[in-house]
């Protein structure tokens, strides 16, 4: 009987852990196996498992919508990272100044992070709105000639999605550097003040280099918020105006759900796995790299 | 002085920004509470002239939302028990995952935690349609257990993560005494381990319905009509095209959509932080 | 029968790891405490957690009290542990901490709250009871660690290095208290150290490990005089055991070795090692002699068949208190040489210094082992 019980007291553990392995194995990567397939049939409206070899795939990039959809993903994705990575290094350095309020104006920086991206896209989506907005409160002001009309410019749409991404993800970001800078031993910075360097060459070539690590890990984060955007389109534009504002996350909600074409839908989401894992399997590498000459 | 004057400018650049992250907040907040013919008029900084809470009375209970005009009550109740299944599912789990992967190491547990840790890093896309598949193969496809289903899957890659993390600081020594004293896998978790969890426990509550609540997409995908979720319902209701657009009432439903993850921020925000940072034991 | 009784014990981690223990044999009787000691990596904390039952054995026989304990888990044992870290749960107050044992194996309430308040009493602790670890300073939480281990009354006691977190002060009055105790209560216990000061100090018997084998089992007065390599001579001491590459030369009917420095040499008969250390003439071997068997000269001493003197001049001088230490070059090594401290000379000068050979061991200089 005691043996009984100890064996399964051994076995415990991994019983314990065994129903999430499961639900991994089947509904994170048999899933994308099953998508998989699916991209490579004729499915429209019902799934079909007739193979059809990449024919979804050449008629994917035959569409101009996924085109369009593609080069919004790569000017969004250059904007938003990059401009909330600034605005982000900004704000900690700004934080890091040792003023009072800190944790208040800290968490004024950090509420966005606590919204639904429909209602942040809801509110800027009233904020630009052409007309009644932010080109009426300049004209209000006295600027008669300024004209904002962006959300409803197929050019310029995709840039309003820029606004409100930076809005809302920046302070994120923030916290990401201000742990960083905090991290950061003073007693280098005070041998570089008795060696003569002025505070703002301190910034540049002591402190902003030593948040290497930092950069490279709010980089991805935000390339990955970036491609799996989704609500903020939504609700800001609706991938509008007629789909100026695409972007791959939108591109598959509408064939695979509304237009009734699944397989077209599934090959449209593979793309977007296959650009997340371009974007992380060589920073893994990197760090695997890393860990094993360390 | 120039240091005076760098101090002057720093405190400048940061109430700047602080008025950059608060204006949209403003903004809803007064639009709200204008009057239709008001907001034509005016602009989005001028403060209501007589503010009422008509607008909001509306968005609660017959704003419309596609066919429905109910307003957002249905759906923020929708919203509720959604999120508090999930959250306390997904939470509980993770802590037994983060126990057994941070306590209890064994022969490929390493690899598995990577094989989980993965799947958070997916877009949820490539799971969407199987999902949509195997969901209506059970008749959840549009109801809420099925939504609390996918958010428990699909949730618990982070929560193991933070409790995994977080167990990993605790000595060994600790489970080693307890075991040579005789507590067995159970024990050990409820009388020691679990008490000292406070901190990771509020972390990944406030983590987990905030984005619970915040989703859309598997709320969009994965509900229909009155069993959806108050993002979907939002989005419904401002994207409504019939009739005229009403702007105020747009901004109280935002908000009222935002109240709850807004209310966990402030209110519980410092213990996200501090559990962040926590240690479990010290000495 | 034996309190503890390890039959050829090996332990390999799985995979290809090298044999972390290589076929260890011991026996600790009952009331003995046994010291596990030895260089970090030698496989005395796995040792010890084996006998624990904490890992599995890869092959060999473990016995408590006579029984074989090999498959046992370390509830089923009967042994207690005081771990180095203390391993006192926070959340528990220290009376709960010290009856967890008893709760779990379903003691009574009435029993457990006697067997706190006997331990408390002999560990000096009642007024510490309602306190949490985190309330407790490093030596009463060390305290309410042993309480937890005596409250069980079982058959082993296992330290793993118990007073490695503590400063140098209390680390020395622990160490009595422990000691102590021992005499009190009369356990058996099986105690792990890097501390080989800990070790002659504390135990019954000494075990003394390097790379998963044990080098020798003995009580602390033989592991120290009678070292059995090269090892062993330099690792139990401090300062530890000079060691002097000397050759040997026939001396006087029997062989002696040679010093050599600052362009004197001296021969030493080696006396009463005429047998094994005959066998040598003409090698290179080493000489193992203690910094305190090299004193200052003493008339009186002068003369005995052991006992010779040499003039070196003075390299290094450092006080300790009672007594100088002394450092001296012979044969290219520095020797460090013990004196009292009126004696001492000053760097530069020439002192004259006796050598007790009774007690010198000499070694092989090439596989470290104990030649005479």
């Amino acid at each position: 009987m005691r043996r009984w019980v100890d064996t399964l007291e051994a076995w415990l553990p991994k019983l314990v852990i065994a129903p999430t392995f499961l639900c991994c194995l089947v509904f994170v990567y048999g899933y994308i196996l099953w998508t998989a397939v699916l991209s490579f049939t004729r499915s429209r409206m019902l799934p079909s498992y007739e193979l059809a070899g990449l024919a979804q795939y050449q008629a994917l990039f035959a569409s101009e919508r996924w085109w369009v959809a593609l080069k919004n993903l790569a000017l969004f994705g250059t904007c938003f990272t990059l401009i909330a990575l600034a605005v982000g290094l900004a704000l900690a350095i700004l934080l890091d100044q040792k003023i009072r309020a800190e944790g208040f104006i800290r968490s004024v920086y950090l509420y966005p992070m606590a919204l639904s991206f429909i209602v942040t896209g809801t509110a800027w989506k009233w904020m630009l709105n052409p007309g009644l907005g932010l080109e009426k409160l300049m004209r209000d002001w006295g600027f008669a000639e300024f004209s904002f009309e962006w959300l409803v410019d197929p050019e310029m749409a995709i840039y309003t999605v820029v606004i409100a991404g930076v809005w809302q993800s920046s302070g994120f970001v923030m916290a990401f550097f201000l742990a960083g800078l905090r991290a950061i031993d003073p007693e280098i910075v005070k041998a570089a003040k008795v060696d003569g360097a002025s505070m703002p060459t301190i910034y540049r070539r002591i402190i902003i280099p030593s948040l290497r690590p930092v950069f490279f890990s709010s980089l991805l984060i935000l390339a990955h918020l970036a491609i799996k955007s989704f609500d903020l389109v939504v609700a800001l534009t609706g991938g509008g105006p007629g789909f100026a504002s695409d972007l791959p996350a939108t591109f598959m909600y509408s064939f695979a759900f509304t237009r009734n074409q699944i397989g077209l839908g599934a090959a449209s989401a593979m793309m977007m796995l296959m650009t997340v894992v371009a974007v992380f399997v060589p920073f893994l590498y990197s760090e695997l790299r890393r860990g094993r000459r360390a | 002085m120039p240091e005076k004057a760098a101090r002057w400018a720093v405190y400048a650049a940061a109430i700047l920004f602080c008025l950059y992250y608060l204006l949209p907040l403003f903004v809803m907040i007064a639009t709200s509470l204008k009057p239709l013919e008001e907001i034509r008029a005016g602009n989005l900084l001028a403060l209501p002239v007589d503010p009422s809470f008509e607008a909001w009375a509306k968005a609660w209970s017959s704003a419309c939302t596609g066919v429905r005009c109910e307003g957002l009550r249905g759906y923020f109740w929708n919203s509720v028990s959604m999120a508090v299944p999930a959250v306390l599912i997904s939470t509980l789990i993770g802590a037994f995952n983060g126990y057994v992967l941070a306590m209890w190491r064994f022969r490929g547990s390493d690899a598995l935690f990577a094989l989980l840790l993965i799947g958070c890093f997916i877009p949820f896309q490539v799971v969407l349609l199987p999902m949509a598949t195997t969901l209506g193969y059970f008749g959840l496809a549009t109801s809420i257990t099925g939504l609390v289903f996918v958010h428990v899957v699909y949730g618990l890659a982070f929560t193991t993560l933070f409790f995994r993390n977080y167990y990993v600081a605790i000595p060994d020594e600790l489970v080693k005494a307890a075991r040579i004293d005789g507590a067995g896998f159970f024990r050990i978790f409820r009388r020691i381990i679990l008490p000292l969890s406070a901190p990771i426990i509020a972390v990944t509550v406030i983590w987990q319905f905030t984005q619970v609540w915040n989703d859309f997409l598997f709320g969009v995908v994965f509900s229909s009509g009155e069993r959806q979720p108050i993002t979907v319902a939002l989005n419904n209701l401002v994207n409504t095209s019939t009739g005229v657009k009403e702007y105020n009432v747009d901004m109280a439903a935002a908000i009222i959509a935002a109240l709850p993850t807004l209310f966990v921020y402030v209110v519980a925000g410092k213990y996200f932080i501090r559990g962040l940072t926590a240690g479990a034991v010290k000495g | 029968m034996a309190a503890l009784s390890i039959r050829n014990l090996h332990k390999t981690y799985s995979g290809a790891s090298p044999e972390v223990l290589k076929g260890i044999d011991l026996e600790v009787e009952h009331g003995e405490l046994l010291i596990l000691v030895g260089p970090s990596g030698c496989g005395k904390s796995t040792l010890l957690a084996l006998i624990a039952g904490l890992e599995p054995m890869t092959s060999g026989e473990i016995r408590i009290g006579g029984r074989v304990v090999n498959h046992l888990p370390p509830k089923d044992r009967d042994i207690a542990m005081v771990f180095q870290s203390y391993a006192l749960y926070p959340n528990m107050t220290a009376r709960e901490n010290i009856s967890f044992g008893l709760e779990i194996r379903g003691v009574a309430r009435a029993e457990r709250e006697t067997v706190v308040e006997r331990v408390a009493q002999t560990l000096q602790i009642e007024a510490l009871l309602e306190r949490k670890p985190a309330q407790l300073s490093g030596g009463q939480r060390q305290r309410v660690a042993m309480g937890r281990a005596i409250a069980r009354d079982p058959a082993l006691f296992l330290f793993d290095e118990p007073l490695s977190n503590l400063d140098a002060k209390l680390r020395v009055e622990m160490r009595t208290e422990i000691k102590l105790l021992h005499r009190r209560i009369g356990a058996t216990i099986v105690y792990v150290t890097h501390d080989q000061i800990e070790a002659m100090t504390l135990g019954d018997k000494i075990a003394v490990m390097k790379d998963g084998e044990l080098q020798q089992f003995g009580t602390p007065q033989q592991v120290y005089d009678d070292p059995r390599n090269l090892f062993v001579a330099g690792f139990m001491g401090s300062p530890p055991m000079n060691f002097i590459p000397v050759r040997v030369e026939p001396a006087g009917g029997g062989c002696g070795v040679r010093l050599e420095s600052a362009g004197r040499s001296y021969l030493f008969a080696a006396a009463g090692k005429g047998g094994k250390l005959g066998g040598c003439i003409g090698r290179q071997v080493l000489l193992g002699i203690r910094p305190e068997q090299i004193s200052h000269g003493v008339e009186a001493r002068t003369g005995a068949a052991h006992v010779h003197t040499a003039v070196l001049p003075v390299n290094l001088v450092e006080p300790t208190g009672p007594d100088t230490l002394v450092l001296v070059t012979v044969n290219g090594r520095q020797v460090t040489c013990r004196v009292h401290p009126a004696h001492a000379a000053r760097p530069g000068e020439d002192m004259a210094f006796m050598f007790d050979l009774s007690k010198a061991v000499f070694f092989d200089p090439q596989t470290g082992e104990r030649i005479a």
